[in-house]
């Protein structure tokens, strides 16, 4: 789960670290009272999306008055931005953040993620800051710098100092910087972060250090005990569709294709996915619908992949296990039934009872088609879905 | 011979009296496992299934003599357990549970570290040895004894796998779920390890999909140390970059993780990397071909 710009800059100041003093917005003209709020030369206003490239994309603008303050907000709230990262859909500007301005001397890159090979905690940091990490990666590797924390001592402050010189900070930022890793340490743990990009921290021309943006997203596995943070998800930077498959304990991500598709496992609902190309087709979605597969989840399903209006078929691939296929296939046809499907659904069953399974399908006397393996039934669906295109 | 488990590995389960491990662990003393009993604090002196409850690991192994335990209980609680079989001595620990924090994972993985103990998991379908010892959810009846060992990153793949070398009669020497978090016990190059050590084991099947380096690091592994013939399944090669797909661990990011690499590296160690998740079982005949014309 991802956080905003500013939902993320309230944490770090909850835990000590300097960000410029600012105030989030919904409506443009509150941008009166924080420019009188916080005096500055200028400001920065900058559109709350949940995606990275925002300045290119026009979102992030730098104001000289209160009225262009106002003006640049009502023009970015209620608006869609797309940058390089959510295109081509975009996401909604529903709040605003002003900034005062400060005078940047240098950019710096710092973040914390847990690496997966390691198993621990790593601090990244780079003097190319306001840069793609990605980028500075392949640019300049060497300007790449990393300390990996010790689970139980955690990030201790020789580590911080380590970086810090590299950084070429010196005199009190060294102190400073060293305070602002230890914060950012105990912040990313306390609240099961799966990553924490501070990009840039800028050092001002008067040598403080500030964190400029900041990008946070918390281990969604550990949300049921980070409520406060989870209270905070903003669903309308996701799509509608996964929003509601997520709210029905469904795992579903929209893809571009036409073939629905529902499968029980992730493994094998992407594995579904790369068939269906395979074979000449493309995927409208990802969907797991778990172990169970019982008529009520089947028909949730259902609903959520109509949802989809490019959807022209329906391709489910269901490996029994335990829960036998006769079952399933039940379940299947009572949730045909109560949808009202319109377009054909391809079933492959594998697993106990198939036979009977399958039958129940093909004398169902609905529009579904009972697939003999998975390859016939990404087969069956591309060619559903390609008879359907010949015959309008 | 099998790797990690047989017919002589006595078998706990924890959350044993909970939905979920009654009926796994119904399912797994119908299969013929070694099950001997189970922990659910609070509950301890109960008989069920026909098995002595327990409060503490350290009792229930002291009494029983267990020597791997099974995992069913809620993610919120899952770690506490591994590091509770852990301490009771438990040698192999499988862990089903699917939701846990990648934070409690990085402190059972540093604690685990100073024991003689394998974590199976979490988030897996567990570890089978046909006709000796069902450790999990997979159904057991699609199991064929044989010479094929496989390892995965999902469930319903491994069951594909199985399905096909079934129908091949090729059948299975030991299947592990290894799981699809990022964060986990056994990985594949601890399994490819085994199974090459294995007598019984005569091909590798490897399923794999997006995220992390995993199978790049099998890949390396499989061109210095492995003999036997592998095949290999990559899922996820349609998957969009940034997106979660279903399991914690299969993700996309920074422009790593990508199956269009891991299936560059595996192909490069001499695996035979099926195109289709239906043809694993003609390309584990295909790797057993070849091995034996280059032989």
């Amino acid at each position: 789960m991802n956080l905003h710009e500013y939902q993320a800059k309230t944490l770090l100041q909850k835990y000590g670290i300097p960000v410029p003093r600012g105030q989030v917005v919904a409506v443009a003209k509150e941008t009166v009272a924080v420019t009188t709020e916080i005096a500055s030369d200028a400001w920065v206003v900058k559109a709350q999306v949940h995606a990275g490239g925002r300045g290119k994309a026009g979102g992030v603008k730098v104001v000289k008055s209160a009225d262009e303050a106002q003006s640049v907000a009502n023009e970015l709230l209620g608006k869609t931005l797309v940058t390089y990262q959510n295109a081509p859909d975009g996401q909604p500007v529903n709040q605003v953040l002003i900034e005062e301005t400060l005078p940047i001397a240098r950019e710096l890159y710092l973040s914390m993620l847990v690496d997966r090979t390691l198993e621990r905690i790593v601090v990244v940091a780079s003097s190319a800051g306001g840069m793609d990490i990605e980028e500075i990666a392949q640019t300049s590797p060497q300007k790449i710098l990393q300390e990996i924390c010790d689970p139980l001592s955690g990030l201790v402050d020789f580590q911080a100092r380590n970086l810090a010189f590299k950084l070429d900070l010196a005199g009190e930022q060294i102190g400073a910087f060293t305070k602002i890793l230890k914060g950012l340490y105990r912040l990313f743990k306390e609240n099961d972060l799966a990553l924490l990009e501070i990009n840039p921290l800028v050092v001002t021309t008067d040598g403080k250090l500030f964190a400029l943006d900041c990008k946070m997203s918390v281990d969604d596995n550990a949300l049921y005990r980070q409520k406060a943070l989870a209270e905070q998800r903003d669903w309308s930077q996701e799509d509608s569709k996964e929003a509601i498959a997520h709210h029905a304990g469904l795992n579903y991500i929209a893809l571009n294709g036409n073939i629905g598709c529902m499968v029980n496992g992730a493994g094998l609902a992407m594995a579904t996915m790369d068939l269906i190309k395979l074979h000449g087709g493309a995927p409208a979605n990802f969907l797991d619908v778990g172990g169970g597969a019982t008529a009520e989840t089947v028909a949730k399903a259902f609903k959520i992949i109509l949802a989809d209006s490019n959807v022209k078929a329906i391709l489910v691939n269901i490996f029994g296990g335990i829960m036998r296929c006769d079952i399933i296939a039940e379940g299947i046809i009572t949730a045909v039934k109560e949808v009202g499907m319109q377009i054909p659904v391809i079933v492959r069953l594998e697993g106990t009872n198939v036979e009977l399974g399958k039958t129940m399908l093909q004398t169902s006397g609905l529009n579904i088609i009972s697939a003999d393996g998975l390859t016939d039934a990404a087969k069956q669906a591309v060619l559903s879905v390609q008879n359907q295109a010949v015959a309008a | 011979m099998s790797i990690l488990v047989d017919k002589n590995t006595k078998v706990l389960c924890q959350g044993f009296t909970g939905k979920q491990g009654s009926f796994h662990s119904e399912q797994a003393l119908a299969y013929g496992t070694k099950m001997v009993g189970g922990v659910t604090p609070g509950k301890g002196g109960l008989i069920h299934l026909g098995l002595p409850v327990f409060n503490t690991m350290r009792n229930a192994v002291r009494e029983t003599g267990a020597n791997a335990s099974v995992i069913y209980v809620p993610p919120a609680f899952a770690a506490d357990s591994i590091l509770e079989a852990c301490d009771a001595g438990i040698e192999l620990i499988i862990c089903i549970t699917e939701g846990i924090p990648v934070l409690d994972m990085l402190n059972v993985k540093h604690v685990l570290n100073s024991y003689n103990v394998k974590l199976i998991g979490p988030n897996c379908p567990g570890v089978i040895t046909p006709d000796e010892c069902k450790i999990g959810i997979m159904p057991g009846s699609i199991h064929l004894r044989g010479k094929v060992g496989i390892v995965s990153r999902s469930g319903t793949l491994t069951y594909e796998a199985v399905h096909q070398t079934t129908a091949l009669k090729l059948g299975q020497s030991t299947c592990v779920g290894i799981g699809g978090d990022p964060i986990k016990g056994l990985n594949f190059i601890e399994c490819l390890q085994m199974f090459e050590a294995d007598d019984e084991t005569e091909a590798i099947i490897m399923v794999g999909e997006i995220g992390g380096s995993d199978e790049e690091a099998a890949a390396e592994f499989i061109k210095s140390h492995v003999t036997k013939p592998v095949a290999a399944y990559i899922a996820g090669q349609t998957a969009p970059a940034g997106k979660r797909m279903g399991h914690a661990g299969a993700i996309i990011s920074g422009g790593s993780g990508k199956a269009a690499d891991k299936i560059r590296a595996l192909e490069n160690a001499g695996a035979v990397v099926a195109s289709s998740p239906a043809g694993l079982g003609e390309a584990v005949l295909a790797a057993m071909t070849l091995k034996k014309v280059m032989a």
